[in-house]
């Protein structure tokens, strides 16, 4: 790209670089425009999305004055955090078996860990939703219960849906660090006369907990977001955040969602900021 | 294998396939028991064997001057709508890729990060972004009302539900785009020009065949999540023009037909499954011709 023959070409070049640069406006455009519209009319004073009437904190105070709204997000912490520290445990574990074992179906297994990632989310919360329903039931007929005690679907079985697509993506992740991991530092730590359970913990772990983390990070961000799912394994009294933000964006447009998506936007910025920091100190 | 290793791979194993096991693979293969039993109504299954689902799934007819009856359209026109996103995502997304690779380390990560942040975002929250600029009386048609414009009717349109897909996938494009063309030797470039090759030749025989691993990356991870899009046919295309997503949910939520949603959600995977084995064999088959 640096020498160019002849001045025709040299006219083409330019333009074709104008185009770059355009279309790279109109991508950015595209994607920040309407995220920038959101926020800003979350602080409009008008009912009516139409037009700018005046700066207004008063949608902010609804939204933390509304119970529904701050019992989802409670929710949506409990779900995330349980569902995160299971899945890192569960996918850090199976990451140290693939990449440091030889095994019989391995292969086979390295497959089934894509599926979860691969499946449209729709066909995976139909099926835990006909999956719950059966054994919830198996199990409320074997235990007797009935009514008001009878098992259902809630919060517990949404953790339990999210931990088994984030085990894939946490694996994913940790996998990669152990990959880049020089196994020389592993063998001169057993040269040394470490035995393997203090290799690990003195020098595996330690190298590869910025993968860790990041795993953790997105299997975080991941439930935190997760509507499909969440939507087909909740039950009564297990309304998620972006649960909750759908039912009102089906009944109608109104400017406490715009605050709410505000929060959720901050949220998100404040994961990426902390990912981008680990990613730092991993020296990646 | 000595004794002990064996039983450190099982403790480190067994756990993570346990849950995969019972909380995914199960549920799947419970679903293509379902596709084959009896319906009860208001969700459920009644356990006797039927195929009812299937023919009805195939056998319902088009209705008058139709080819196909409305399942097998809503089949067709979710693939339809996932080429036409991948294509449109392409389109904007190679060149946006292209453009980043050139720019200078540093203000290259600046970029990155740009397109990395709406995949760290709340997806519905993205969603409705749009439905608010593109409600009836929303931004875009207060706009313009306010420049004394005829106002527009895109909300619930396929165009409403094609803005939020392609919205929704272009950083999945991007990003498998920019990971090839950053490993592109721009010195093969300057080696076709030396030897007399054209732009177009330029892009059609060198470029584009480099680069091919990460068009067919990000034509996949656009391609089948957007089959299987729920959020932005539900919010954008307000369930009137239905994909996959929305029969699937209506069968398994009010319309209570457990063994019809099950038979879609079978056939969806089994084309979703002859999809990336026809992509494996085909990446085999190029291997090899580029080998030989």
């Amino acid at each position: 790209m640096r020498t160019v023959s002849s001045p025709p070409a040299n006219r083409l070049l330019t333009a074709g670089k104008g185009l770059l640069w355009l279309n790279m406006i109109f991508c950015f455009l595209f994607l920040y425009a309407p995220i920038a519209v959101l926020v800003a009319f979350s602080f409009n004073d008008s009912r009516l999305a139409a037009s700018w009437q005046g700066f207004t904190l008063r949608w902010y105070v609804e939204v933390f004055n509304s119970r529904s709204v701050i019992s989802a997000f409670q929710n949506s912490l409990i779900v995330a955090f349980a569902a995160t520290i299971i899945a890192t445990i569960l996918g850090t574990m199976t990451s140290l078996a693939m990449e440091r074992f030889r095994f019989r179906l391995r292969r086979t297994y390295d497959g089934v860990l894509y599926l979860p990632i691969i499946i449209p989310d729709i066909v995976m919360a139909v099926s835990l939703l006909a999956f719950f329903s059966l054994t919830l039931g198996w199990m409320n007929s074997l235990l007797g219960l009935q009514g008001a005690q009878a098992l259902r679907p809630g919060l517990a079985t949404v953790v339990i849906a999210h931990v088994a697509f984030n085990i894939s993506f946490v694996a994913i992740v940790v996998r990669t660090s152990l990959r880049e991991l020089d196994p020389m530092l592993e063998e001169a730590a057993q040269d040394l006369g470490a035995d393997e359970w203090t290799t690990f913990r003195k020098v595996t772990l330690p190298l590869i907990m910025p993968g860790i983390l990041g795993g953790a990070l997105l299997a975080f961000t991941l439930s935190l977001d997760d509507f499909v799912i969440t939507f087909f394994t909740t039950g009564p009294g297990g309304t998620t955040l972006p649960i909750e933000v759908f039912g009102r964006i089906r009944r109608a447009i109104s400017p406490e969602i715009n605050a709410i998506s505000t929060i959720m936007l901050m949220m998100s910025m404040i994961l990426i900021i902390v990912s981008q920091i680990f990613q730092r100190r991993s020296g990646r | 294998m000595t004794a002990r290793k064996r039983t450190l791979l099982r403790i480190l194993l067994a756990p993570g396939a346990f849950w995969i096991v019972v909380f995914f693979l199960v549920p799947s293969a419970l679903v293509f028991i379902y596709s084959v039993l009896g319906r009860q109504a208001g969700g459920g299954v009644v356990w006797s064997f039927t195929l009812e689902a299937y023919q009805r799934l195939f056998l319902t007819p088009p209705p008058v001057g139709a080819w196909f009856n409305d399942f097998v359209i809503i089949f067709l026109r979710s693939v339809w709508w996932a080429v036409i996103t991948s294509a449109i995502c392409l389109l904007i997304g190679y060149p946006l890729a292209f453009f980043i690779a050139l720019q200078r380390p540093s203000i290259r990560n600046v970029y990155l990060f740009l397109v990395l942040i709406p995949f760290w975002t709340n997806f519905l929250v993205r969603t409705y972004a749009w439905k608010f600029i593109l409600n009836n009386n929303g931004l875009l048609n207060s706009i313009l009302t306010a420049l004394e414009l005829p106002r527009v009717s895109i909300i619930n349109t396929p165009t409403a539900v094609l803005i939020g897909l392609v919205y929704g996938s272009l950083p999945f494009m991007v990003l498998p785009l920019y990971a090839s063309i950053e490993k592109l030797d721009f010195n093969l470039i300057e080696a076709a020009q030396d030897l007399g090759a054209n732009y177009l030749r330029v892009l059609t025989r060198v470029v584009l065949p480099v680069t091919m691993p990460g068009i067919v990356a990000g034509i996949t991870l656009v391609f089948i999540p957007v089959t299987g899009q729920y959020i932005v046919p539900t919010i954008l295309g307000g369930g009137r023009v239905a994909m996959l997503g929305n029969l699937l949910a209506q069968q398994f939520g009010p319309a209570g037909n457990w063994p019809f949603g099950s038979a879609i959600a079978v056939i969806f995977m089994i084309l979703l499954m002859a999809g990336v084995v026809a992509y494996l064999r085909s990446e085999a088959r190029r291997e090899e011709a580029s080998l030989s």
